[in-house]
């Protein structure tokens, strides 16, 4: 598919604007200054009680300029694009550098042409008719009912994004993205006389909305929310203490992004808060774990043609074979501590500034066989979905919260337990991973992670992996 | 200050003309602006200077009983004709709800006290960056293994809603917050290098209520560098006890039990308990939308409805819902006045300044009553079902033994279920003080599972 291209008249601005602003605030003591313009129209639809009542649509647009200076950075955004907006916010993010406002503009000469298009879609997420959405969902009601009688209520939510991007740097670089996101949320309850329980399921990506008509996914979205309120309806009390866990493949990845991913990112590193700031080069976990972030899957939620700062986006190992190999680095990171750039640096929105952030993180397939893994624990827990979870990047410790688990007795998955919360130390839990399956799965697109406040869209993927020990969070002490 | 005011009012009433002009039933508009100055110091360097001015607007339109919601932050006359007549078109694609609509029209505030929640004062970044660095500054000179920092955050921000509706209610009201928080880092080399980190805040509605910076700084100081030497403690059944910045949590997890929306979705562990007892007797929470100078203040809701004070848990009685129009028509009860709003969205339900009667006991005698057990300082992860109110979360705090805090804990989780952990509210602390929109002297549980070795 011909790949679209974005240029400044799609936001009305005229490539002077821009070249003058840039100039007026990449001053001499300025080492690196952008401009970042971003629209977005969002869409949601919802239903619950049966019925779609829920429309609701976004339009936002603005620009944020940046400058940075040795550590120091200066940002102001703009909800108005006029020249004058961006000459107040350029002012204000050049105040870092204390000097007089440049009178040079900055010719924006390198627009290359997008290495990469990872989200081909014939038709826009803006162009889907309202009553398209609809139907998905009542599809969604209709067969998360027809699963099961004990199904009492079902809510689901359909939403869009058409985020229109543009990246202009004080090296002279003018890129722009279309980048398309949406998802597919389901929720259950389900009731057996006054037990009542909850079942959640949800994908999406940067794909088009034909992709949910395809394999019946909204019926398995449907089907796998049901099942899993309907299955916590015989769950017992999950036990309590150090036990093996095996993890299931796909979203269970979200320890990876916890106990892991956070401690790469380099600002963390650089400023030396992150228990992993030391451990370059050394093994932080079992030899058979090799861990990756890769912006560049096809069609995936944490999947960019190019960063928020115009970097093409790469495939970085973060640890092979158990040594901790690499950083997830922004152009400001990866300058100050002179390691190579990742096309990480990622915003919420214009109103945000760029940090490191993961992309798609996951663990490389091994060799062991799934079913071999859950044989070789005794007594132990199955974890087969997972909530959120959250780290604290400085001590390390991090939780993730099972949403369907099971008891692991003598090699065998066995009953149903309510949701517990498992909590481990980033630099020490991979060194337990003793087993990894042949059966690497991404999730299936749902993962939002938060920094700073600022939320993007991100995957996980994991096989099917054996923990010897970890703390489990239950109440039913053993 | 009244210029904007006014402006942003005419737009407001605009807007609802134009509605008008499309043959909607009913419709309602919100209209923000806000600005805000906000500096990161770290190590006594700036790191990030951060400025801006912001607006956006958000109209509601019913067609009978469909009703959709849209926003943008594009004023022109052009982009708010083509905002109406999307919102129009998607209404009219959406299935009718019964319980859909604005408020009546006689329940629309009234009345407009000043709830003293703007202050005109303004910081220059220069200003922040002091009171940053001071702060900052503080927290370093406290401990000499207090060696790094996250940095220290000073910002201020003011706002402007506007709320206008088809029955003719249209207010406005301003306010302001200055805030300053720091997170020191400490490490502890005498006992192989482990890092902690930890942090004190501030926020208020008037700047000259802010605490000191040095105040400030010294508090975060200590709280990380108690941090150091955290260990696992075994698997147990105790007493915890949770700080006031714990407990405040759990009081959030009774707000989400209670929010009209979780109640008629079925998917609050708190269906069927109203008028129940669900705590002893000494327990008492209160949601109160016109504290003055609170921050979660406002003279009227989401929707136009004057706020008020609501008795949430009467000696230990679910005595009120918090509720909106809507969420109160499914549950067949009028509103509570705690319709919150997001620019473009439908009003859902939020708490104003809801906080815990206070107790009387000292936090140190609650302690002293523990033999052995865990005092909880800081929570972690999202492990609260809120259908059925399993409870797990990570944990770290202080062991209790004989009713001293013996040594610092970590990477242990604590679990239970919500409606216990209510039912199991030993005592209340006398502590109770307003740092945020949610306030809980520290509290005792009696008994809930620590996991860890």
């Amino acid at each position: 598919m011909e790949q679209q291209v974005v240029d400044l008249a799609h936001f009305s601005l005229h490539e002077s604007e821009i070249q003058h602003a840039l100039g007026r605030v990449k001053v001499k003591d300025v080492d690196y200054a952008d401009i970042y313009i971003e629209s977005t129209i969002a869409e949601s639809v919802s239903m619950e009680e049966g019925i779609v009542k829920r429309a609701v649509k976004s339009i936002s647009q603005g620009a944020g300029v940046r400058a940075t200076a040795g550590e120091k950075t200066g940002f102001a955004y703009s909800d108005e694009l006029s020249k004058r907006d961006l000459e107040i916010a350029a002012d204000t993010a050049r105040y870092i550098a204390n000097s007089p406002q440049g009178e040079t503009p900055i010719a924006v000469t390198h627009r290359p042409k997008l290495s990469q298009n990872l989200y081909p879609i014939d038709k826009p997420n803006t162009e889907i008719a309202t009553q398209d959405r609809i139907d998905l969902l009542n599809v969604i009601d209709a067969e998360a009912r027809k699963y099961d009688t004990r199904i009492t209520k079902v809510m689901a939510s359909f939403n869009t994004e058409q985020k229109i991007i543009m990246v202009a740097t004080s090296d002279g670089l003018l890129v722009g993205d279309i980048q398309p996101l949406s998802r597919l949320q389901v929720t259950c309850i389900a009731e057996e006389g006054t037990n009542r329980q909850v079942g959640s399921y949800g994908g999406g990506g940067r794909i088009g909305f034909s992709f949910y008509q395809e394999e019946n996914r909204a019926r398995e979205y449907a089907h796998e929310a049901a099942r899993q309120a309907i299955l916590n309806l015989s769950a017992v009390d999950a036990p309590a203490g150090v036990m093996p866990v095996v993890l299931a493949g796909g979203w269970p990845g979200i320890l990876l992004h916890e106990a892991i991913g956070h401690g790469l990112e380099a600002d963390f590193n650089r400023r030396k808060t992150s228990a992993f700031c030391s451990l370059m080069g050394q093994r932080v976990a079992s030899d058979v774990c090799t861990i990756v972030d890769d912006g560049t899957l096809p069609s995936r939620r944490g999947s960019l043609n190019i960063d928020d700062e115009g970097t093409p986006t790469t495939r970085t190992v973060l640890i092979e074979d158990g040594i901790l190999r690499g950083y997830i680095t922004d152009r400001l990171n990866a300058r100050l501590m002179g390691i190579p750039l990742t096309g990480n640096g990622r915003r919420e929105d214009f109103r945000s500034i760029v940090l490191p952030r993961m992309t798609n993180t996951f663990m490389l397939a091994g060799q062991s066989d799934p079913d071999d893994i859950i044989g070789s624990v005794k007594n132990g827990l199955y974890a087969a979905s997972f909530g959120g979870g959250q780290v604290d990047i400085t001590n390390g410790k991090f939780v993730f919260s099972a949403s369907e688990a099971y008891l692991i007795e003598d090699g065998k998955i066995t009953k149903p337990v309510k949701g517990a919360t498992l909590i481990g130390s980033g630099p020490d839990i991979l060194k337990q991973v003793s087993m990894v399956g042949h059966d690497l799965k991404l999730d299936s697109g749902i993962g939002t992670c938060g920094k700073e406040g600022q939320s993007v869209p991100v995957g996980v993927g994991l096989p099917t992996i054996r923990i010897d020990e970890i703390t489990v969070g239950g109440t039913s002490a053993r | 200050m009244t210029d904007s005011s006014d402006h942003l009012r005419q737009v407001a009433a605009d807007l609802i003309k134009r509605a008008k002009a499309h043959g909607v039933t009913s419709a309602d508009v919100l209209v923000a602006e806000g600005d805000s100055v906000s500096v990161q110091v770290r190590l006594s360097a700036v790191d990030r200077l951060s400025k801006a001015r912001e607006k956006s607007l958000g109209i509601r339109v019913f067609f009978g009983k469909r009703s959709a919601s849209t926003s943008t932050s594009d004023f022109t006359p052009k982009s708010l004709d083509q905002l109406v007549a999307d919102t129009c078109t998607l209404a009219k694609a959406v299935a009718e709800d019964e319980s859909s609509g604005l408020p009546d029209a006689e329940a629309m505030a009234s009345d407009h006290p000043d709830l003293d929640l703007f202050d005109p004062t303004t910081l220059t970044m220069d200003e922040e960056i002091s009171l940053a660095r001071r702060a900052e500054d503080a927290a370093m000179a406290v401990d000499a293994r207090i060696t790094n920092s996250e940095g220290a955050d000073c910002g201020y921000g003011n706002g402007l809603v506007v709320l206008a509706n088809t029955h003719g209610f249209l207010d406005s009201h301003r306010s302001s917050r200055f805030s300053l928080s720091v997170t020191p880092i400490a490490v502890d080399e005498e006992n192989g290098g482990g890092m902690q980190r930890d942090s004190w805040y501030a926020v208020k509605r008037k700047f000259s209520e802010l605490d000191t910076p040095e105040s400030i700084g010294q508090i975060a100081a200590q709280r990380t560098i108690r941090r150091l030497g955290a260990k696992k403690v075994s698997t147990q059944r105790v007493p915890v006890i949770f700080d006031t910045e714990t407990a405040e949590s759990l009081l959030g997890h009774l707000a989400s039990g209670v929010s009209g929306y979780a109640l008629y979705k079925g998917a609050s562990f708190l269906m069927g308990q109203l008028g129940k007892r669900i705590a002893p007797d000494f327990v008492s929470v209160e949601d109160d939308g016109r504290m003055v100078g609170g921050l979660g203040s406002r003279p009227f809701d989401g929707e136009g409805l004057a706020t008020r004070k609501n008795i949430i848990l009467e000696n230990g009685v679910l005595s009120s819902y918090l509720l909106d129009t809507y969420s109160g028509r499914k549950l067949g009860m009028p509103s509570t006045g705690n319709a919150a709003r997001s620019i473009g969205e439908n009003p859902s339900v939020s708490t104003t300044n809801f906080f815990l009667r206070p107790g009387t006991t000292s936090p140190k005698d609650i302690i002293a009553s523990v033999k052995q057990g865990l005092y909880v300082t800081e929570l972690i992860g999202f492990g609260v079902n809120m259908v059925t109110g399993d409870y797990s979360r990570g944990a770290s705090g202080f062991w209790i033994e004989n009713g001293e805090l013996a040594y610092p804990v970590e990477e242990v989780t604590i679990a239970g279920n919500l409606k216990q952990i209510y039912e199991q509210i030993e005592v209340i602390g006398n502590d109770l003080e307003f740092r945020g929109r949610m306030a809980s002297p520290t509290v005792k549980i009696a008994q809930m599972t620590v996991a860890g070795n």
